[in-house]
């Protein structure tokens, strides 16, 4: 490893750090689509619970990279400053609404809609927390942007987004409205990232090892979706609509995921070193 | 008040790394892993090049960014402004190591030794609860402790000073009271151009480096000042 004074990729944060992102903000934009598709009864305690367990899956990655892991609990000591911190707390509060929520539409009980809106709130809360845990990381400049939390929500919910169209094609269910929902998430997500690269732009080491996976997002992440949805959306043929939309969903989901992985362990150079003098031995220059 | 600091002076650091050395010994720290260790800066092309060897490190900042992000209160910063961890609080999840800006934090996660099994002195001072967590510089706190306890001065009295500051060879580091005009770091300061690394970010470091004589209080104009305070007081 170089120790600069150029910067160099960290290694602190890992593949394991990155599944927390990826499965994380995958799982939380899923609760959210759920939420806000009215999706009903049995599909939606389905889709809000699968959403529970990426984001567990994202959490207990994460507890696979920390050092002390049987400390894990020692990470809810500092709220009041650590985006961490608050990212664990979202996290039970996602947990309480989620299960709650599920139980509800399983039971078709009343008051199911509102705790699943509860829900996508704090699934909300969950991933603004990871945006802003990147934001926080003043050692890493391409992470502290101010773009960064809106990039990290806006791919969370286009992925969670396309989780949904995977499997509604997968059980034949699925909406012309959801379509259009699933198309605006994703323009607001290229959207997000054309903010974020222009934000990252004097960052020539990192915009360069972001750039494969930003191109992936922005062609067969956004716009291959949306010609994909638009066929999908004038189709009268339920099969046709279904296959192109999935199609369109694993698209989305799966350079979003790859995107998140990059940023952490292929874009995150950290800040170096810089002197903005040099030592003057005898006269000034 | 008191603000510990440290000053690098760059004209004097011939980059012998005896201060990384100095460090290691007095910390224990294991293989590839610096607490206080000295880049070679080269800028330009020949025959228009110039070198500085900087000696860098946790900068014990103002407003440090490891402590506002850490999770479980591990890192903390002192009211003489050493930042500190607390190794039993510490879970290891190395985000401060990614929110710091000057690269200053370590996570070892298993125990290395220098040649594969742990010699002698390497198994007497081997700490585990260094394992796992994040560590870093500590400006040499115990030492400081101890000697202001002793009623010694850090920055003055070796036994009270970090140790990378009494080993190097050229004078290059110092160590002292910010909040002390009369301190050996404020002179320094005052009659020396200085800056801190990336000032740009905020941070407040308790760490300066000098780059020049002051046009104004450096060199000979001080030195005249300074001779003309003293036939005043005569």
């Amino acid at each position: 490893m170089s120790y600069g004074p150029t910067p160099w990729v960290q290694r602190h944060w890992d593949l394991r750090a990155a599944a927390n992102f990826a499965a994380g903000g995958a799982g939380s934009g899923l609760i959210v689509v759920a939420a806000l598709s009215g999706a009903r009864d049995a599909p939606a305690a389905v889709a809000l619970l699968a959403g529970l367990a990426l984001v567990a899956v994202g959490l207990f990655a994460v507890w696979l990279e920390i050092g002390r892991p049987l400390r894990a609990l020692n990470v809810f000591f500092n709220p009041r400053t650590s985006w961490m911190s608050r990212e664990a707390i979202a996290a039970v509060v996602l947990g309480v609404f989620v299960l709650r929520a599920a139980w509800l539409h399983a039971t078709d009980s009343p008051g199911a809609v509102a705790t699943g809106a509860a829900a996508a709130l704090a699934a909300l809360v969950f991933v603004g927390c990871q945006g802003m845990i990147l934001r926080a990381a003043k050692g890493i400049p391409a992470w502290r942007s101010s773009a960064t939390p809106w990039l990290i929500v806006a791919t969370s919910l286009a992925e969670g987004a396309g989780l949904w169209w995977i499997a509604a094609a997968a059980h034949a269910q699925g909406t012309r409205t959801g379509l259009a929902l699933f198309g605006a998430l994703l323009c607001v997500r290229l959207f997000a990232w054309l903010a974020w690269r222009r934000s990252i732009a004097r960052n020539a080491r990192a915009s360069a090892a972001m750039a494969p996976a930003g191109t992936a997002l922005s062609v067969l992440g956004t716009a291959l979706p949306l010609v994909l949805a638009g066929v999908a959306a004038i189709s009268t043929s339920p099969a046709v609509v279904l296959g192109l939309a999935g199609t369109a969903g694993a698209l989305a989901f799966g350079t979003g995921i790859a995107f998140k992985i990059a940023l952490v362990v292929r874009g995150a150079f950290n800040q170096g070193f810089a002197i903005p003098h040099m030592p003057v031995r005898g006269k000034r220059a | 008040m008191t603000r510990w600091a440290m000053v690098a002076d760059l004209r004097r650091c011939v980059g012998c790394q005896t201060c990384t050395a100095a460090c290691k010994h007095a910390n224990a720290t294991p293989p590839g892993v610096q607490w206080r260790r000295v880049l070679d800066i080269e800028i330009g092309n020949f025959p228009d090049v110039k070198r500085a060897f900087v000696p860098v490190g946790c900068q014990h900042c103002e407003d440090p960014p490891c402590m506002t992000v850490c999770p479980t209160k591990a890192t903390k910063k002192r009211a003489d402004g050493i930042v500190t961890i607390d190794y039993d609080l510490c879970i290891g999840c190395a985000y401060c190591a990614v929110a710091c800006p000057y690269q200053a934090r370590y996570k070892t996660e298993r125990a290395t030794f220098a040649y594969g099994k742990a010699a002698a002195h390497e198994a007497k001072r081997h700490d585990p609860d260094r394992l796992a967590v994040a560590t870093k510089c500590t400006f040499c706190v115990d030492r400081i402790d101890a000697g202001l306890a002793a009623g010694q001065q850090p920055g003055v009295d070796p036994e009270a000073t970090p140790a990378c500051v009494n080993a190097c060879i050229a004078q290059a580091l110092t160590f002292g009271d910010l909040d002390d005009p009369s301190s050996n770091v404020s002179k320094l300061l005052e009659m020396n151009e200085h800056f801190r690394m990336h000032e740009e970010l905020r941070t407040g470091p308790g760490f300066y480096y000098l780059w020049d004589r002051s046009e104004e209080t450096g060199g000979v104009p001080a030195l005249k000042r300074l001779v003309e305070e003293a036939m005043d007081l005569a």
